[in-house]
């Protein structure tokens, strides 16, 4: 300390005390938890669920609608946050406070993961620390690649987001779930949908067309259509080989989609799922 | 036919006996009674919004933090950030409250007077879900020519856009019916919907997530820069909608009988709708959708009050910023340190206020007819 960080606008930061953090985002908050500074965060977003004593902390509002005086209340040194957190008016009548706000980039691919954990580190001045993290990331992430390609054949896997029976929606391949398929040797099911943007609402014949070997879905999901029984049961999901062959996995949102220090985990669960044979036992 | 002829005649009866009855003595004491009661509520409503928060500021700094950029110096200690936060933070939020719910409820209030319908709010002309478009549109597609400001005018610009399409399907022979004006505002409802339902199909999560947030309506990004922006659109409302007092009251008898009076329907219909569409297209724009206000706070006050717009236009600005006031303070001291999104909040406490006043209204007219 001071450590100086440039934000995603461009600007050098210069952060001199971080004893008390706000951290604005749930992905943010895992890795300021993995760096161990967990201790000093006493407020964060309501996305925020991992790790469990992040998500007994004070909450300031979900990370697209916060207030600048329920965050100033809990006199922060220090607002990190990346660019989802806002509305922009809000950040900037903390800037005008005098607070000190850091704002980095929204981390959505494979390899920005440790890119934010380095970004995070270097705002919090402990670049060691997460240097570290982030290279053992890049390792697990290099070696689930490695086993993957030794696959001879690739199961197409897609990851289907929902809430009740009426709306379920094909995730497309600029979601961070593509790379995660492609790299633990499955096939993309939003590739072969030729899907791209983020969410779009199912036919139940698409579904069948695509024919997926592996359904991927959130646990919270899962449970909103009545877990596996409701889901297989559904109009196009019932046609497909996930169903009959019973590969459905679930994963809790900040897991899967979080992007973060257990991101080798996730592709870790995923190879197994995929390739029983080639993951290390 | 008959039958909503007759109805017809007897509302206008109606008015006309409340009318006539509020020129008595006893109802002018009544009136400025009322009008002391709002003003009262309104500065309680106004220090509690100014000294409450989730930063704790004694009174006696507030004070000094305010009298210290009017130049005075009070010799009370604050600190720089209790200032800023006053200042950058609180001050500005308050301001655009009330210029927001002053407007929405004066628009309202003038609204149901041009379209003779109790149900004319400022969403009739369109210039909600035009605005909704552009600010959704704005959100979805990244428009970002005006930086933080591209959702605001993005909104501003398509509420008017869709007032004007209103307008001028309405208009023919130099003449709007009223009829086909209400027409007009649900058609282009209707296809304003659309194009927003289109948009929030093609929206990411994140977006989304926005876009809620923005349908909410809120006042808490205020800063000065977006109230001074503001403010002309909202200060040419709430000075000119007063004088259009005495043409609305005429007009509450019929069209005919207003011209036959004196009064150019046509002129102030179209002054009216414009004053209106700027001021509600600004409010929206920077406080996304607040619902009630435009529409409750008048019959709030033709309730107690009766119908004459000399009293209720004015009236209908004080109503309306104190509901906003009000409803913003609950909506962020409840949930400390996040918030309550401020359109929910203004519906949930004014809804149930308004069906209690409603009933209690019915109950001493007595039964019958009414």
């Amino acid at each position: 300390m001071p450590a100086t960080v440039t934000d995603v606008d461009g600007n050098e930061v210069v952060v001199e005390d971080i004893s008390r953090l706000v951290v604005l985002n749930g992905d943010i908050t895992e890795v300021v938890f993995a760096l161990g500074l967990g201790g000093n965060v006493v407020a964060v977003d309501t996305s925020a669920t991992y790790p469990a004593e992040a998500a007994a902390l004070p909450k300031i509002g979900y990370q697209r609608s916060l207030s600048s005086e329920g965050i100033l209340s809990m006199a922060p040194t220090l607002v990190i946050g990346n660019e989802s957190a806002g509305p922009p008016e809000v950040l900037e009548q903390l800037r005008s406070t005098g607070t000190t706000v850091v704002i980095l980039e929204s981390v959505t691919t494979l390899d920005g993961a440790a890119r934010k954990i380095r970004g995070v580190a270097q705002a919090l001045g402990v670049p060691n620390k997460g240097e570290q993290i982030a290279v053992e990331l890049e390792s697990q992430i290099n070696e689930v690649k490695t086993l993957a390609e030794k696959a001879e054949e690739r199961p197409t896997a897609v990851f289907l987001y929902m809430r009740g029976l009426d709306a379920l929606f094909l995730i497309g391949q600029n979601h961070l779930s593509h790379e995660l398929f492609l790299a633990s040797g499955a096939i993309s099911g939003a590739e072969v949908a030729g899907v791209t943007q983020p969410f779009i609402p199912l036919t139940a014949e698409s579904l069948a067309v695509v024919n997926p070997d592996c359904i991927v879905v959130l646990t919270a999901g899962l449970q909103s259509v009545g877990g596996r029984e409701g889901l297989v049961s559904f109009p196009g999901v019932a046609q497909t080989a996930a169903a009959e062959e019973g590969c459905i996995l679930d994963f809790d949102d900040q897991y899967f989609g979080g992007g973060g220090p257990r991101m080798g985990q996730v592709l870790m669960d995923l190879l197994r799922a995929f390739h029983p044979d080639l993951a290390p036992a | 036919m008959m039958a909503s002829m007759a109805g017809r005649a007897l509302t206008r009866l109606r008015i006309v006996r409340r009318v006539s009855i509020r020129r008595s003595d006893s109802s002018r004491l009544a009136t400025s009674t009322l009008l002391g009661v709002m003003f009262a509520l309104f500065f309680v409503a106004l220090f509690a919004n100014v000294g409450m928060g989730a930063v704790e500021i004694p009174p006696a700094q507030a004070v000094a933090i305010v009298l210290s950029h009017a130049g005075v110096d009070t010799g009370i200690q604050f600190e720089p950030r209790t200032d800023a936060i006053l200042w950058n933070i609180r001050l500005p939020r308050v301001v655009l409250g009330i210029l927001v719910g002053g407007s929405l409820g004066v628009a309202g209030a003038a609204l149901q007077g041009v379209f003779r319908n109790p149900l004319a709010e400022p969403g009739i002309i369109g210039v909600s879900s035009g605005a909704a478009v552009g600010a959704v549109g704005a959100i979805v597609l990244g428009f970002t020519l005006f930086s933080a400001y591209s959702v605001a005018v993005a909104a501003f610009l398509c509420g008017l856009l869709a007032t004007m399409v209103v307008y001028m399907v309405a208009r023919a022979y130099g003449q709007t019916a009223i009829t086909t004006l209400i027409l007009a505002g649900i058609a282009v409802n209707a296809t304003a919907g659309a194009f927003t339902g289109m948009l929030i199909f093609v929206a990411d999560d994140d977006q989304l997530r926005s876009i809620t947030f923005w349908t909410l309506g809120h006042v808490g990004g205020a800063t000065w820069p977006v109230v001074s922006s503001v403010i002309p659109f909202f200060l040419v409302g709430l000075v000119l909608l007063p004088f259009w007092s005495r043409p609305l009251n005429l007009l509450t008898l019929g069209d005919r009988e207003a011209r036959h009076m004196g009064v150019s329907t046509e002129r102030v219909r179209v002054s009216v709708i414009v004053i209106s569409a700027l001021m509600t297209g600004a409010a929206v724009s920077v406080a996304g959708i607040i619902g009630f206000v435009g529409l409750v706070v008048p019959h709030v006050i033709r309730l107690i009050a009766g119908p004459d717009h000399r009293f209720l236009l004015p009236a209908s600005i004080l109503g309306g910023a104190t509901t906003l006031l009000l409803a913003d303070l609950v909506a962020r001291t409840v949930v400390i340190p996040a918030e309550l999104p401020l359109g929910v909040v203004t519906a949930m406490i004014g809804g149930p206020f308004f069906l209690w006043l409603v009933h209690r209204t019915r109950l001493n007219w007595g039964g019958g007819m009414e």
